[in-house]
């Protein structure tokens, strides 16, 4: 199997729009022709909305709102089809997640795409349609969108950038410097899943798993999430660097401790099995569909239940608290009764995930 | 997980935790061989586990931490070369050597890979026949078996263009060099599982005789390594020096035979310079004269290469067991994973690495109130 085929399609049978040009080319990206081909051909049919439609330079959006998030983050994970999903809908549901975190409720995103020339065609536009998809079930409008081809060589298949604005209402304030002693930590589900899904297919490291990205949209949650809680302290999606990372970044903006157990940590037995293996400790490996919450105490056994009654928050579970105790640090009981630090992730565990 | 999960159950923790607080009438000092199993205590806490009297110095079994810095630096200038594709366990390419790490030959363009077996560097080599491939062959009796297997293999295949850098240490040397020496404190040793695993344990009866101490084969979790003490302090108590298997699940008396014969064929055995020791004799392995087409400080000439350490790391007093990493007054300032001045800062098994990671906001155990 060569890296530019499509394993994991998400199984669309809609026909490829561009048959003309298997590949991808330069001109694609050079404004003339090719381009407004691409662009009336494949993106304006998938992402049908007012807006992408004028063809204007930007996208003009009425918001109201008490206050707006703005968001983007880039996409290059390599490979781009991966078990569980594909470059596309991660670049989507990544950008939403990011805006749900701030408690807002994500309403239009950009879209940048550079392509290495020579793609095929094909896989573009099953990366497209995926993001449709995507966005369509995220509730979300790509109103704007850009795309460049660079010399073959000179990229890696397909960068996404995705760029995204969500608006917050009044009684929400999330905020990681928020987060107060005696409030509870919650992790919404099996931890450690698209990293070990990566790694899986990754070129010199192939094995047999069934292990799935978790990689999805966080919003519908979040939202239910607020109407039980609306004082939400923080929230975080635990992406690179995993829930290690998140809860220490947590500490360190906040000046509190955090104290978790080992027990309470929900992980999946096989990830488990590939983490121990590869030897990796899965509180650095990274997820994407997957959130934490720190809020009051006193809400916590409630908000419990309504993450479990979501789908994507199955598997919630009370990780741990806020202290007093040692400010900026992560500190977990471990299963046998010991202590550890639970420390920041230093250098990259795995590279190029998302 | 099955063999897993029962090795690391808090109620076969506290059973052997309350077997060792009742054996001990007196202190003792335990020395764990393995820096896998330094990791094991540090990243679970099973000192907070064991009664003060009890207390554990951590070995020199961390290949990356005792690979010596001239070699370092000899890997450093063969993987500079245009026309060598260098391969390494990804520890080592954090390592630093007298000016820089094997990492930093990568941004600079070398072709550096980190691989997972040394087979997937000879299967790189097979792919591409106008490089030169280059092993990077570290480790103690537990590595060197799948890299005799990878010169055996490349012999086989004809391969003209691999080799491997060799820099093996052996266990029982290191051992005898620490109990012989004059400051030793060390009463009784964990052995290294995986190492007996390959070699058996019937090498380290004699040292046991002759030192008069005990040497008891523990595993890896934490369950084990807290039965491995509690085996360990009753020979202590009852006045014993023997040598007694804890890892039964993995380790026989004779090892794997078949592995000691590949390694046979491919090592003979050498003297051996320690990052932070110095030479202990007969304590490593070398390629044998037969296989020297394989053995790339020949091929690439850089035997002369030399390298002096680091006068502020103190990692040398720190393998041998005579200080703990937090003791160093480097650790956490000037020496720190992002920015590490020895080995065992930077190695997965290093104990400085692990005191800093899961340990750092107090270096004595602390105990912290159940959630």
């Amino acid at each position: 199997m060569t890296k530019n085929e499509a394993p994991f399609s998400n199984g669309t049978t809609c026909p490829i729009p561009i048959s003309e040009y298997p590949h991808v080319l330069l001109a694609h990206g050079g404004g003339g022709r090719l381009s407004q081909h691409l662009i009336q051909k494949m993106f304006v049919p998938q992402f049908r909305n007012e807006s992408l439609e004028l063809l204007h330079d930007g996208a003009v959006l009425r918001i109201e709102a008490d206050r707006i998030a703005f968001t983007t983050d880039s996409y290059v994970i390599n490979p781009i089809f991966f078990p569980g999903g594909n470059i596309g809908e991660l670049a989507i549901n990544g950008t939403v997640n990011d805006l749900a975190m701030c408690g807002a409720i994500p309403r239009y995103l950009s879209v940048g795409f550079i392509i290495e020339e020579g793609f095929p065609m094909e896989n573009l536009w099953r990366v497209v349609h995926s993001m449709q998809e995507a966005a369509t079930s995220a509730g979300v409008v790509l109103v704007t969108g850009d795309t460049k081809v660079v010399d073959k060589g000179k990229g890696d298949q397909i960068f996404i950038n995705t760029s995204g604005i969500g608006v917050i209402e009044k009684s929400v304030n999330i905020d990681p410097r928020r987060a107060a002693a005696g409030d509870a930590i919650i992790l919404s589900g099996n931890i450690a899943q698209h990293g070990i899904a990566i790694m899986s297919v990754r070129e010199g490291l192939e094995f047999e798993t069934t292990i799935k990205s978790d990689t999805a949209a966080l919003n519908s949650l979040v939202h239910r999430m607020i109407a039980t809680c609306p004082d939400i302290h923080v929230l975080r999606d635990p992406t690179r660097g995993g829930v290690a990372s998140s809860l220490n970044e947590i500490a360190d903006s906040a000046h509190v401790g955090i104290r978790i157990s080992e027990e309470s940590i929900p992980i999946a037995e096989d990830v488990k099995g590939a983490c121990e293996i590869m030897g990796f400790d899965p509180l650095y490996v990274a997820n994407e569909g997957k959130l934490i919450a720190v809020l009051p105490a006193a809400k916590a056994e409630e908000m419990l239940s309504v993450m479990k009654s979501h789908p994507l928050g199955k598997e919630s579970q009370i990780i741990g608290e806020v202290v007093t105790d040692h400010p900026g640090l992560v500190v977990m009981k471990t299963k046998v009764g010991g202590t550890r630090v639970v420390d920041m992730m230093s250098g990259e565990q795995l590279p190029r995930i998302c | 997980m099955r063999y897993v999960d029962e090795f690391r159950s808090r109620g076969a923790a506290r059973h052997y935790a309350a077997m060792i607080r009742q054996l001990t009438t007196r202190p003792w000092t335990i020395m764990e061989i393995c820096g896998g199993q330094t990791h094991t205590i540090v990243k679970t806490g099973i000192e907070e586990l064991l009664p003060r009297e009890i207390s554990l110095v951590h070995g020199p079994g961390c290949p990356v931490c005792v690979t010596p810095l001239e070699i370092i630096d000899k890997a450093i200038a063969i993987a500079s070369r245009d026309d060598v594709i260098f391969t390494s366990f990804g520890d080592m390419v954090r390592v630093p050597g007298s000016s820089k790490d094997l990492l930093s030959v990568k941004a600079s363009g070398g072709d550096l890979r980190i691989v997972y077996s040394p087979l997937d560097a000879v299967k790189i080599a097979q792919q591409n026949p106008s490089k030169r491939v280059v092993f990077f062959a570290v480790g103690f009796e537990t590595t060197a078996p799948a890299n005799a297997m990878a010169v055996y293999q490349a012999r086989k295949l004809g391969l003209q263009n691999f080799s491997i850098l060799c820099s093996h240490v052996l266990v029982p040397p290191a051992m005898e060099a620490l109990l012989s020496s004059e400051s030793n404190r060390v009463q009784a040793f964990l052995a290294a599982g995986h190492v007996c695993t390959v070699m058996g344990f019937e090498e380290y009866i004699p040292l046991a005789k002759k030192y008069r101490v005990p040497i008891v084969v523990t595993g890896f979790e934490p369950v084990d390594i807290l039965q491995g003490i509690a085996m360990a302090v009753k020979q202590l108590e009852e006045g014993r020096a023997e040598v007694e298997n804890e890892y039964t699940r993995s380790v026989r008396r004779e090892g794997n035979v078949p592995a000691q014969q590949l390694i046979r064929e491919i090592f003979e055995i050498t003297n051996r310079k320690w990052r932070g020791i110095g030479e202990i004799p007969v304590s490593g392995l070398g390629i044998r004269e037969e296989y020297a087409e394989f053995d790339a400080e020949k091929i690439f000439n850089v035997q002369n290469i030399s390298a002096d350490e680091s006068k502020v790391c103190i990692a040398g007093v720190i393998l041998r067991g005579l200080k703990k990493p937090h003791e160093c007054p480097a650790f956490g300032t000037d020496c720190s994973p992002e920015h590490p001045l020895g080995a065992p800062m930077v190695s997965s098994e290093g104990a400085c690495a692990a005191y800093y990671q899961y340990r750092r906001f107090s270096a004595e155990p602390k105990e912290v109130r159940e959630l």
